[in-house]
């Protein structure tokens, strides 16, 4: 792009800002430098969701403040052909060097095609999927969220009064259900009793149905209510109301909950997006795998809320330093909720083993169905 | 457009060709210059508004024009995303003209764009593409005029709002896609995005040569032709246009209006399936939640935009794809949220609604009386 520092266009925009708005409105547009890196990031959604966009974008934020790194920011962008030409956009006329591609579906085909197309663009998703088989210039990042619902358990349980904890859940897909099986957990390591009922929605944001399944697990008698969807505002605001503890997902939703909000499972985006952009910077090599949890500071918890009570934060502090000494919470034995074994007793799975990734199960002290 | 011709045989026949000719071209301007009118006010009320935000609407026309049409890469951008938009604006087009407001193409889509992945799969790894395609063609197609049929035969036979019950049927087709796509159909590999098996890279619909756009936007382009030519030059046409008028004058002139209601819905529902068989067969490879992208929803705006005229269609598809593809553009260069050209689209739909209560009311464009 001929993006000039002083163009007609800069003269034209000058001359109506003139007498209507001062000088307000100048520096409006940021042509693409030449020098520098450009980075673009595609959100599914809004940036303000609360949720997993606002994550990313939180992110965002803070690699604007790189030196040299500009970035560039579209929401709402759909699963389908727009993407591909979002991509293309930010390429061909932003000059974008490094695209992050948010979303699951955005993968494949648009992404792996995209990267085929321009060889000299970097290319990272957002969720496990790169394979050998995929271009070099595309890779994923990902974060182990499962890590951090363990802690949101482990304060849970020590923050409920009725000792049921309620959980409403997109799709019983295996991301979901670890994070599902590692809350539970969390809350049975310090909390016995503890038991997680989980109300599945079906998709992937449906306001309605979860604002109708967190009122009926308050309900059904639980007081503190997480949640896995793509925006925990309807959930943790409903909860709120209904003077139920909430524990968040995704990004911090403490401002929601005031008075009852115990902490959240957050992703910590910035890590990976710092790191991308300083070892570009540096001349390197970007990795096309780059996963991680605790110890890496990939995903973090919220600042304890209202809710969560002296022995919960006592426990949780903890329980986040045996997550990041890599401590296994999955041990053995452990039955799923239809009695069937699934770890026997003496094996035990660490934070990061691959096993974590496959699971097709809910753990004993679950009610609810896979199916 | 159908121009009438001015001067009926009473009037007197003193009227030369070049005369007649003029009042034919003074009426027809009407339908050209009210639109690009209203265009204009919206243009104008729309850089108010973003003199209240404090930015400069120069900019952002200027960022409009350049993301949609000022490049031969925007003008790329621009096709690829009015493509599905000139079907699904035909599946609102058609049944309006029988005055029915089908609001449902989304699921006639979604629905459509299944079947065609799902009927493909027996057909998978022996039989060349051409078969397969034309196998999922007809599949998407069928199950689009099935679906949309099913409003029209409920709206004839039970009296059943068809504006209410094509929106409900989305609602019902996403929920029957999701419930094979995550359980009978569910491609095992891939078990975080349920989808079904994927097409196959040999049997996927390729670009217009020398362009990055799909084939579907031609297809669209004829289908809107044909259209054009069934409504306005057929008896078919003639007959669906009076239903429309006056369902009873229709029945009392002994037409079959049941029939009529339906295939015209039929059309509209083949149509949008259409749009979800492109949407599998050039775009997406398989079948899963990402189908509902919200073209169906798109197409209506379209529609209303082309006061219902097939021909119309194709030209406020562009304008809207356009508009879609410098969205992107102005959210990065702006920094303005996603929803700013959503305001824009529904300024102008208001705008252009508005705008139909002067036609008929200008003197300019009247015939002049001898």
């Amino acid at each position: 792009m001929s993006d000039l520092p002083i163009s007609r266009r800069r003269l034209l925009q000058t001359a109506s800002a003139a007498g209507v708005l001062g000088a307000s409105s100048l520096g409006l547009i940021n042509p693409a430098r030449a020098a520098g890196l450009t980075i673009g990031l595609i959100y599914v959604g809004p940036r303000d969701d609360y949720g997993w966009n606002q994550a990313h974008a939180v992110a965002a934020k803070a690699l604007k403040l790189v030196p040299g790194v500009k970035v560039v920011e579209e929401e709402n962008v759909p699963e389908t052909v727009a993407v591909t030409k979002t991509m293309e956009s930010m390429i061909e006329l932003d000059g974008a060097g490094l695209i992050f591609a948010t979303s699951f579906g955005y993968y494949s085909p648009y992404m792996v095609d995209a990267a085929k197309k321009y060889p000299k663009v970097q290319f990272r998703h957002a969720a496990p999927l790169w394979s050998s088989k995929d271009p070099t210039n595309a890779g994923s990042y990902f974060g182990y969220l499962d890590q951090a619902h363990y802690i949101d358990g482990v304060a849970a349980g020590l923050s409920t009064k009725s000792n049921k904890l309620g959980f409403v859940a997109a799709k019983p897909i295996s991301s979901v259900l670890s994070n599902i099986n590692s809350f539970l957990l969390g809350a049975r390591k310090v909390n016995p009793k503890a038991t997680v009922q989980v109300i599945f929605t079906g998709d992937w944001s449906l306001p309605v149905r979860e604002a109708e399944a967190t009122n009926a697990l308050i309900d059904a008698g639980a007081d503190v209510i997480t949640c896995h969807v793509d925006s925990p505002k309807v959930v943790i605001q409903t909860a709120e109301s209904r003077g139920a503890k909430t524990c968040g997902h995704n990004a911090s939703q403490a401002p929601l909950a005031p008075k009852g909000f115990i902490t959240g499972a957050e992703y910590k985006w910035e890590t990976i997006y710092k790191n991308y952009a300083d070892t570009l910077a540096k001349g390197g090599t970007l990795p096309n795998m780059m996963a991680g949890g605790y110890d890496l500071d990939f995903v973090q918890n919220t600042p304890y809320g209202a809710g969560a009570t002296p022995e919960a934060i006592k426990a949780a502090d903890a329980a986040k330093a045996e997550i990041k000494a890599k401590k296994a919470y999955y041990v053995g034995e452990l039955k799923d909720n239809k009695g069937n074994v699934v770890i026997p007793a003496g094996t035990s799975y660490a934070p990061y083993a691959p096993w974590i990734d496959s699971i097709n199960f809910l753990v004993e002290g679950v009610q609810g169905s896979t199916t | 457009m159908t121009v009438i011709n001015p001067m009926s045989s009473e009037a007197g026949t003193t009227l030369s060709p070049v005369r007649v000719f003029f009042d034919q071209v003074r009426t027809a301007s009407e339908y050209v210059i009210i639109p690009l009118l209203a265009l204009a006010v919206t243009c104008i009320l729309f850089s108010g508004l973003l003199l209240i935000l404090g930015q400069s609407p120069v900019d952002f026309f200027e960022l409009l024009w350049r993301g949609g049409f000022g490049t031969p890469f925007s003008w790329q951008n621009t096709l690829t995303r009015s493509s599905p938009l000139i079907l699904t604006a035909l599946c609102v087009a058609i049944p309006a003209q029988l005055g029915l407001v089908i609001i449902g193409g989304e699921g006639a889509l979604v629905l459509g764009g299944f079947m065609a992945a799902i009927t493909a799969l027996p057909f998978l790894g022996w039989a060349p593409p051409a078969v397969v395609l034309s196998v999922m063609a007809i599949a998407g197609v069928t199950t689009g005029a099935v679906w949309i049929g099913v409003v029209g035969a409920l709206r004839y036979y039970r009296g059943i709002n068809e504006t209410i019950s094509s929106l409900l049927m989305f609602y019902i087709a996403i929920a029957i896609m999701n419930f094979f796509v995550e359980g009978a159909f569910k491609d095992l590999a891939n078990p975080n995005k349920p989808s079904t098996k994927s097409i196959g890279d040999a049997n996927m619909i390729g670009k217009i040569p020398g362009m990055d756009v799909h084939w579907g936007f031609v297809v669209g382009i004829a289908v809107a032709v044909i259209l054009w030519v069934l409504m306005n030059r057929t008896t078919f046409g003639f007959a669906a246009r009076i239903t429309g008028g006056n369902i009873r004058a229709a029945k009392a002139q002994g037409l079959p209006v049941g029939l009529l209601m339906i295939s015209a819905c039929a059309i509209a529902g083949g149509c949008a399936g259409l749009a979800g068989f492109f949407e599998v067969a050039a775009i997406q490879g398989k079948a899963n939640a990402s189908l509902a992208a919200g073209y169906g929803f798109t197409g209506i705006l379209v529609a209303f935009l082309a006061r219902q005229n097939a021909l119309a269609a194709v030209p406020f598809a562009i304008l809207l794809g356009g508009i879609a593809a410098a969205g992107g553009l102005i959210q990065r260069r702006m920094g303005l949220p996603d929803a700013t050209v959503n305001v824009l689209t529904g300024l102008m739909f208001v705008v252009l609604l508005v705008s139909e209560t002067l036609y008929g009311r200008i003197p300019l464009f009247k015939p002049r009386e001898s």
